[in-house]
C-alpha cells in the first residue's frame, strides 16, 4: 500500500511538468506582446514603451528562460514587488476582464464548487442505481429501457439538451430560470447583513437562515445539474451494468444463492459492493471533471462558473485568460485524479498488492 | 496398436464438426472481423444506426439538388433575407437574396414561391440551407479528424509498443499530460489560439481536436500489439528469420489494428459533436457559415423567448441527435459484438 503511494506521488510533479510545458507550449504560439499580459496589466501604447516591456520581463529570450521567468516571476527592484510567476499564484492579467486571472477565477470557483456540491448525488447515484437494476433485469423491460435511454443520453449534445430544457422549463412553463440567482436575492447575498461563510451560496443561505435565497439558489441549479444528470447517467448505467453483470455470474454469488440468502442480499450484499468497484473510478473522475467546470453546460444556463468564464475568454480571444483557467483546471485535476488513485487502492485490495 | 477404422455409431461425432461453407467474402475478411460483420447486421439497432448514416450520406450528396445555393463560388454561406435580428417562424415568404427553386419543391410544397421552411435564425440565415449544408461540413470534419487522430494515435502508439522500454515511457506520459485537461477545454484553447493566426475557418478546430484527440487510439492500439506480439505465429515468424519491420508491418499490426479501426470509424459521431460544441461556443467558423453548432448557436441569445422561436433550437438539435445517435447506434452493437466475452457466440 505504502509503495503503491509513494509510486502514485512520484508521477504528481512529472504530471505537473508536463501539463507546465504544454500550456507554456501554448503561450508560444502568442507574440511576445500578447504575452506581456502575464506580467503588466495595460496595453502598451507606443512601441518604445513596447520594446521596454519585452526587454524587462525577458520576452524575447530563449525558451528554457521565459519558462523559467513564467515559473518565479520577475522581481521589480525598484519597488520590490514581483510580477508574474505562477508557482507564487500570478497567473497574468485577464484584459477582457479587467482583473487578473487569479482574482476573477477565485470569484468564480465558488459557484462551480456550488453546483459540483449539489449535482454529486443526482449525477452518481441515480445512474448507479438504474444500471444496477438494468443488471438484475438483464434483457427485461427495465434494461432495454435503460438501454434506449443510455443511447439517447449519449447523443444528445449538451447544448441541445440545455437548450431543450429551457425551452420547456423556462420559456414556455416559467418554472426554473437560467443564470446564478433572480436579482433581489442577489442584492440580499451582497448586502452587509448577510455573511458570507464559506462563499457557497447554497451553505451560506441555510447559515444565515435565508430560506428562500438557497430555494431561489437551487432553482436556479436545477436545470443544469439535470442535463449533467442525463448525460453521465448514461456511461455509469453501462459501466455499473457490465460490471454487475460480470460479478452476478461469479461463484461466491451462486453459493450465497445456494446458502439460501434472500434474492434482496445476494445482489445488494454480496454482488453490489463488489460490482462497485471500477464503478468507484467512474465516480471520482466525474466528480473531478465538475469541479474542473463544465464549459458548455455552465454557457448555455449562464452559470457564472469556472468552465463559462473561459469559454467567455475563448470566444474574446483572450489567450492569457484561458491558459490561466487551464491551469488551474490542471491543477485540480492531478491532485484530485490522485486522491482518486488511493482511494480506489483502499477499496480495492487487487490493485494495491499487484 | 494399428489405428482400427471406427465401428458403430459415429454420427454424434460427425454432427459435432460443423460443417459450414466459408464464402469468399469470410475468406477476405478472415473469420473474426466477418463475425463482427454479421453480428452487426444482425442486431436491429445497428440496423437502424446504418439507415440513419446513409440518409445523411444521401443529404450530404445530393446537397446542392436538395438546396440549390445561391452563390454557387461559396456554397457554404448560408443565404440572408435581409439582417433585421428577430427569427421569423417556418413559412415565412423568402424575398431577398432568394435561394432557386429545388427540383423537389413543387411536388411536396405545391407551390411556386420560394419560403423558408424551417424558418429563419437570428440575421435572417435560412436555417434549412444551413441543415442541408451542414451536413456536409459535418462528414468533411468528422471523418478528416477521425482519420488524421487514427494515423497519428496507430502511430505513436505502434512505436511505443514496439519499441518498448524508455521510449514507451515518455510516450505513455506524454499521453497522460494530455489526458490531464478535458478534452474540449484543451480543444478550446488551441482553437482559440489558432483562429487569429490561421483565420476563421474550419482549420483551427479541426487542428485542435485533432491534437487533442490521438492519445486514446495510441493507448488501444499499443495494447493490442502488445498481446499480438506474444502470439505463436509471431513467435514462428521471429523463429524463421523473418527481419523486425516485416513482423511488424505484415504480422502483428495488420492483426492489432482492427479493433482501433473499427472504433475509430464511429468516433465520427463523436467528433462531429466535440465540433458542434465548439461553434456553439462561438469558436471557429465565419458567422454565417453552414455548420449546425453554429446554426444552433444563433439561439444563444433568445433563450428568453424559446417558445415562440422554438424552431431555432428544434430543427437544427434534432438534426444533430439523429447524426450522432446513427453512429452510437452502430457504435453500442459493435462494443457488444467487439466484447471478449462474447467470442464463439454467433
Amino acid at each position: 500500500m505504502v509503495t503503491f503511494i509513494i509510486r502514485r506521488l512520484l508521477l504528481v510533479p512529472v504530471l505537473l511538468f508536463g501539463v507546465t510545458v504544454l500550456i507554456f507550449a501554448m503561450l508560444q504560439l502568442l507574440s511576445p506582446i500578447e504575452r506581456s499580459a502575464l506580467y503588466v496589466k495595460d496595453f502598451p501604447k507606443n512601441e518604445k514603451a513596447v520594446e521596454g516591456i519585452i526587454r524587462q520581463y525577458g520576452l524575447d529570450r530563449p525558451l528554457y528562460e521565459q519558462y523559467w521567468r513564467w515559473l518565479v516571476g520577475t522581481v521589480d527592484t525598484v519597488n520590490n514587488v514581483r510580477h508574474g510567476g505562477i508557482l507564487f499564484g500570478d497567473l497574468g492579467y485577464s484584459r477582457t476582464s479587467s482583473t487578473p486571472v487569479a482574482d476573477l477565477i477565485a470569484s468564480r470557483f465558488p459557484n462551480t464548487l456550488d453546483l459540483t456540491l449539489w449535482a454529486i448525488g443526482p449525477v452518481i447515484f441515480v445512474g448507479i442505481w438504474l444500471g444496477v437494476q438494468a443488471a438484475v433485469h438483464q434483457n427485461g423491460l427495465i434494461d432495454q429501457a435503460a438501454r434506449i435511454f443510455s443511447i439517447i443520453g449519449t447523443s444528445f449534445p449538451t447544448f441541445v439538451f440545455g437548450l431543450l430544457f429551457i425551452l420547456i422549463f423556462y420559456a414556455t412553463l416559467e418554472w426554473l430560470p437560467p443564470g446564478r440567482l433572480a436579482d433581489e436575492y442577489m442584492q440580499v447575498v451582497n448586502s452587509d447583513e448577510f455573511r458570507r461563510y464559506t462563499t457557497l451560496i447554497t451553505i451560506d443561505a441555510l447559515l444565515n437562515g435565508r430560506f428562500d435565497v438557497f430555494w431561489d439558489a437551487l432553482k436556479h441549479m436545477f436545470l443544469p445539474i439535470l442535463t449533467l444528470s442525463y448525460i453521465s447517467w448514461a456511461t455509469f448505467l453501462r459501466v455499473t451494468r457490465s460490471s454487475m453483470l460480470e460479478t452476478l455470474r461469479m461463484e461466491y454469488v451462486t453459493t450465497a444463492r445456494a446458502k439460501g440468502l434472500s434474492e434482496h442480499d445476494v445482489i445488494y450484499k454480496h454482488a453490489q459492493p463488489n460490482a462497485m468497484i471500477p464503478v468507484v473510478t467512474l465516480a471520482g473522475f466525474s466528480v473531478v471533471g465538475l469541479l474542473g467546470g463544465v464549459v458548455i453546460t455552465e454557457t448555455v444556463f449562464n452559470y457564472p462558473g469556472i468552465g463559462s468564464a473561459a469559454a467567455r475568454a475563448a470566444t474574446q480571444l483572450d489567450v492569457v485568460t484561458m491558459l490561466g483557467f487551464a491551469l488551474f483546471n490542471g491543477f485540480i485535476l492531478i491532485v484530485s485524479n490522485l486522491a482518486v488513485d488511493i482511494l480506489y487502492a483502499v477499496v480495492d485490495p487487487r490493485v494495491r498488492l499487484s | 496398436m494399428a489405428q482400427s477404422t471406427p465401428t458403430g455409431d459415429n454420427s454424434l461425432l460427425q454432427d459435432s464438426i460443423p460443417t459450414r461453407k466459408i464464402g469468399w467474402f469470410e475468406r477476405l475478411l478472415g473469420p473474426e472481423n466477418y463475425r463482427i460483420l454479421t453480428g452487426l447486421l444482425k442486431t436491429p439497432a445497428s440496423v437502424i444506426g446504418f439507415v440513419l448514416i446513409g440518409f445523411f450520406i444521401i443529404i450530404a450528396l445530393m446537397a446542392p439538388l436538395l438546396a440549390p445555393p445561391v452563390t454557387p463560388n461559396d456554397p457554404y454561406r448560408i443565404p440572408r433575407d435581409g439582417f433585421s435580428s428577430d427569427p421569423k417562424p417556418p413559412g415565412t415568404e423568402w424575398k431577398k437574396n432568394v435561394m432557386p427553386l429545388p427540383f423537389w419543391w413543387k411536388t411536396f410544397v405545391g407551390t411556386e414561391t420560394m419560403t423558408h421552411i424551417m424558418g429563419t435564425s437570428e440575421g435572417q440565415y435560412d436555417i434549412f440551407y444551413g441543415i442541408i449544408w451542414g451536413t456536409r461540413t459535418a462528414f468533411k470534419t468528422g471523418l478528416v479528424v477521425t482519420i488524421s487522430t487514427l494515423l497519428f494515435g496507430v502511430i505513436v502508439g505502434s512505436i511505443s509498443a514496439y519499441y518498448g522500454g524508455i521510449v514507451d515511457n515518455i510516450i505513455m506520459r506524454i499521453v497522460d499530460v494530455l489526458l490531464i485537461l478535458p478534452g474540449i477545454l484543451a480543444a478550446l484553447i488551441l482553437a482559440a489560439v489558432l483562429t487569429p493566426r490561421i483565420g476563421k475557418s474550419l482549420v483551427p478546430t479541426m487542428t485542435a481536436l485533432i491534437a487533442f484527440g490521438w492519445m486514446g487510439y495510441a493507448r488501444i492500439i499499443r495494447g493490442d500489439i502488445l498481446s499480438v506480439k506474444e502470439r505463436d505465429y509471431v513467435l514462428a515468424a521471429r523463429v524463421i528469420g523473418v527481419k523486425d519491420n516485416r513482423i511488424l508491418f505484415r504480422h502483428i499490426i495488420p492483426n492489432a489494428v482492427f479493433p482501433t479501426l473499427v472504433l475509430a470509424s464511429l468516433a465520427v459521431g463523436d467528433v462531429v459533436l466535440s465540433f458542434a460544441a465548439l461553434s456553439f461556443l462561438g469558436i471557429g467558423t465565419e458567422v454565417g457559415y453552414a455548420d449546425w453548432g453554429q446554426v444552433l448557436s444563433f439561439a444563444r441569445n433568445w433563450i428568453t423567448s424559446l417558445d415562440t422561436y422554438w424552431y431555432i433550437v428544434i430543427w437544427p438539435g434534432l438534426t444533430l441527435v439523429m447524426f450522432v445517435m446513427g453512429w452510437n447506434l452502430v457504435g453500442d452493437a459493435l462494443r457488444d459484438v467487439l466484447d471478449p466475452r462474447m467470442r464463439g457466440k454467433t
